[in-house]
């Protein structure tokens, strides 16, 4: 009798709510394929998606760390001035000679280490990630002026290797191996979320934080574990931009971290923490890079309409998230 | 009681903050198998006990054993580890996991490094029908109400092998069918040898579970009793440490007779008010100098007609007159400026700004019907704060110290100071006494006894019926979100007709056309 009156107090339905965001990012990208697909005859080509995944694989890796850091309702505006620094550092220290294995590992651990530093600075001494971050964004930015004013190229034979490097199948369709670590980092970054102790505390920090503590959960060790990630995340997809454009150039990727931001969101990860799924930002990304594919094909429309489109749909997504009720705090 | 040796004691324990002796040489021991209630008023240092127990606070003197071996725990994780789990009055769980989740989460079951979601359902599952759940664990816990998630905390306190439990106030915020189930859990758990520690504030709580009684008053130790040898008023009189005549004569009589009858254009009017999903259409009056009681169980609505009736939210139906003239309470200003007031049920979230000082909450209300471009002078503010510190008597008489310091019913009578010195027509008042000791509540009664007779209108939002008899002279009965009955408090209404129309929905009876 009280089990059963307890029964009827559940206030929602059964239909996961948090399951919603994604859903609608996934039919978005539906209808946005079809809308090419009905529009351009060369939309239905496979290799239009690949040209997609090739062009923001970087792109994807960041927003991966991105996600981590967001579900714990935190943000990271480093990431953008991480990955041109990564790429700077790297095409710099490949112009002085190193080898490249060398140079890789080099220029992996710097990310990490700020994004180490930021997440230490935020959990220790308590301030807004917001502002923290901002502050390594502007010393990220800073640095890649300081190693070189101007545009460093790469001729090393293990970048144009990654560069051109095609992976194919008969018919003639490819994806460069960037698009294959992307996917790599998605699944490595999938499984943690999904099936790893810090992952689930990555959820439980974003949902309530004090009753993360109180539950005796690592909330600083997490949230600087977050920060840490996100930095790996920006150094490899500042690799991979570096393996994209063959270079290092200090103003390469300026904004990004907003676009990032922007991925995230559409993909159905809420700001304020506790809900999401890397699988959303995958989609979050593929829409982004959709309606750029799109405006590109269209060749009227000024590149800018990327922007103007994305703008309106972060709108549409914050109030679906705010108007199905995911508010955890 | 079991006659066995006790599992945890607790020696001469002494705690003091920087002015304030909290615990002062108190001994507390706890038998395997007994639910053992900790009574006493706020501020009678039962937290202070709890958190020196589960190494929130280290003690200044004084020895805790747990199985007859000196502990010291460093902090609360080192207590549930040794197996003192702590159930806190907020459910401190993450309500964006499945239920299953917040049960074992820090300590799935995993197999080389991964999380085995199918095993730790499993054993949730267990772990639920052992306390007699029957719920989805895959369910988000959000999607449950608080009475679950509590039993949910409670899940996950027990998992982590506990020999004691310590469950601080778990049933303030759940209503009678919730807090049998939660009985009946508590039950279970203390025939399975579990010590359990039970903070309330509900006597009849503690009359229907406990097997013994610990009562502290201002930090000292009064005594450890049995609950079958201590009557009711004797407790009371330990806790509060003096006779009971003021409490006996508010129970005299239930109060009838408004100040001047149910004649004359009532002070307020509303028709068929209503807002969709919130609560059904409504017609209620309140006339000056009455006391008009609102009755239901938690969730039935009766906050919603509160959040109607001030602005808070906006009603989408009916219509609204004030002294005979229509017009409309769509924001709070519109209600004040009719001078109505409210004191929300939850003071913490809504009501109390803790950073605050004493003084500056209780201007807050006023200083905002003035307006921000005429600050209230700084002479007018003390005088007006000492006197409702001193009317209130709020302790510590300190008007500058933050409110966040004060014991919860110091600080509800600070909101009911503030909404007073705007003299306000009409007070509302939603569930001014939830979660205080009972001498603040019984001064909380009285003064609102005197604010009628003084012509104050004053609605009475409160889940305790007695409290609701004992001061109205008309009750409306929530109902599923709808006002069911209405009922002039005479010789024929008591708590047992009030329970009726709670249960039965029918009864309209004295609704004004």
């Amino acid at each position: 009798m009280t089990t059963l009156s307890l029964m009827a107090t559940r206030t929602w339905s059964r239909l996961p709510r948090r399951h919603v965001p994604v859903l609608a990012t996934l039919l978005l990208l539906l209808v946005l394929y079809g809308v090419g697909v009905s529009q351009y005859r060369a939309f239905s080509n496979i290799q239009v998606i690949f040209n997609v995944f090739i062009d923001n694989g970087f792109l994807l890796v960041v927003a991966v760390g991105m996600t981590f850091v967001i579900l714990t309702g935190g943000i990271d505006l480093s990431v953008g001035s991480v990955v041109a620094m990564t790429a700077m550092v790297s095409a710099f220290l490949l112009r002085e000679g190193l080898p490249a294995a060398l140079v890789l590992v080099i220029a992996l651990l710097i990310g990490p280490t700020l994004g180490f530093l930021m997440g230490c600075v935020i959990h220790f001494f308590d301030i807004q990630p917001f502002i923290v971050t901002l502050a390594g964004m502007f010393f990220a930015r800073g640095m890649c002026t300081f190693i070189s004013g101007s545009s460093i190229p790469i001729s090393d034979g293990f970048w144009t290797r990654m560069s051109q490097q095609r992976i194919g199948n008969p018919s003639g369709n490819f994806v460069s191996i960037s698009v294959i670590i992307a996917f790599a980092v998605v699944a490595v970054a999938a499984y943690t979320l999904a099936y790893t102790r810090l992952g689930r505390n990555v959820y439980a920090i974003g949902g309530n934080p004090q009753s993360g503590l109180l539950m005796g959960l690592p909330v600083g060790r997490t949230r600087i574990a977050v920060y840490t990630i996100s930095g790996l995340c920006a150094a490899i997809g500042g690799i991979l931009l570096s393996f994209y454009t063959l270079s290092g150039a200090p103003l390469i990727a300026v904004g990004m971290e907003l676009d990032v931001i922007a991925a995230v969101v559409i993909g159905g990860t809420v700001l304020t923490g506790g809900s999401g799924y890397v699988f959303g930002t995958v989609l979050g990304v593929l829409v982004l890079g959709v309606i750029q594919t799109l405006i590109t094909f269209d060749g009227s429309l000024n590149s800018w309409w990327t922007k103007i489109v994305i703008g309106g749909l972060l709108f549409a997504f914050i109030l679906l998230q705010r108007l199905i009720g995911i508010r955890y705090k | 009681m079991t006659g066995s040796h006790p599992v945890l004691t607790m020696t001469g324990i002494s705690k003091s903050f920087p002015g304030v002796r909290a615990l002062d040489n108190v001994d507390f021991r706890l038998f395997p198998g007994e639910v053992h209630a900790l009574m006493g008023e706020n501020g009678a240092g039962k937290s202070t006990l709890i958190k020196v127990l589960t190494g929130v606070y280290g003690t200044d003197r004084g020895i805790v054993t747990l199985d007859g071996e000196q502990v010291s725990f460093a902090g609360p994780m080192q207590a549930t580890a040794a197996g003192v789990s702590t159930v806190y009055q907020e459910v401190n769980l993450c309500t964006n996991l499945s239920v299953a989740e917040n049960i074992f989460i820090g300590r799935e079951p995993r197999r080389l490094g991964a999380v085995r979601w199918g095993e730790m359902r499993r054993r949730a599952r267990a772990l639920l029908a052992r306390l007699d759940l029957d719920i989805d664990v895959n369910a988000q816990l959000g999607s449950y109400s608080l009475a679950v998630q509590q039993m949910v905390a409670i899940a996950r306190a027990i998992d982590i092998q506990a020999r004691v439990l310590v469950l601080d106030e778990p049933t303030s915020s759940l209503d009678a069918g919730e807090v049998a189930q939660l009985f009946r859990v508590m039950r279970q758990l203390r025939d399975d040898g579990i010590a359990i520690l039970f903070v309330t504030h509900f006597l009849d709580q503690v009359y229907g579970i406990a097997d013994r009684i610990t009562v502290l008053r201002n930090g000292q130790l009064v005594g450890e009793y049995a609950t079958s040898e201590l009557p009711q008023l004797s407790l009371v009189e330990k806790m509060i440490g003096k006779e009971l005549r003021v409490l006996e004569r508010l129970d005299e009589q239930p109060r009838r007779d408004p100040a001047d009858g149910a004649a004359g254009t009532p002070l307020l009017d509303v028709r068929e008010l209503g807002r969709r999903s919130a609560v059904a259409p409504f017609s209620l009056t309140i006339h000056e100098g009455e006391v008009v009681g609102l009755a239901g169980l938690l969730g039935s609505g009766r906050t919603e007609v509160a959040r109607l009736l001030f602005g808070a939210d906006r009603a989408d139906h009916g219509s609204v007159r004030v002294n005979g003239s229509p017009t409309s309470l769509r924001t709070p200003v519109a209600a004040i400026g009719h001078g109505i007031g409210f004191c929300s049920e939850n003071r913490r979230a809504e009501g109390i700004v803790t950073e605050l000082s004493v003084r500056e909450n209780i201007i807050l209300a006023l200083q905002a019907a003035r307006g921000w471009l005429r600050p209230l002078p700084r002479r007018r503010q003390d005088e007006l704060v000492e006197r409702y510190v001193r009317a209130l008597s709020i302790r510590p008489a300190d008007p500058e110290i933050p409110v966040g310091n004060l014991s919860g019913g110091n600080q509800q009578k600070v909101l009911l100071a503030r909404w007073l010195i705007t003299e306000p027509r009409l007070l509302i008042l939603d569930e001014p006494t939830r979660g205080i000791d009972i001498g603040a509540k019984t001064e909380i009664q009285r003064l609102v006894a005197e604010l009628s007779d003084g012509g104050m209108a004053v609605l009475f939002v409160s889940a305790e019926l007695e409290e609701v008899l004992r001061l109205s002279h008309k009750i409306a009965v929530m109902r599923d979100r709808e006002m069911v009955a209405q009922l002039t408090n005479d010789q024929d209404v008591d708590a047992d007709r009030i329970m009726q129309s709670i249960a039965a929905g029918a009864g309209h009876e004295g609704v004004p056309s």
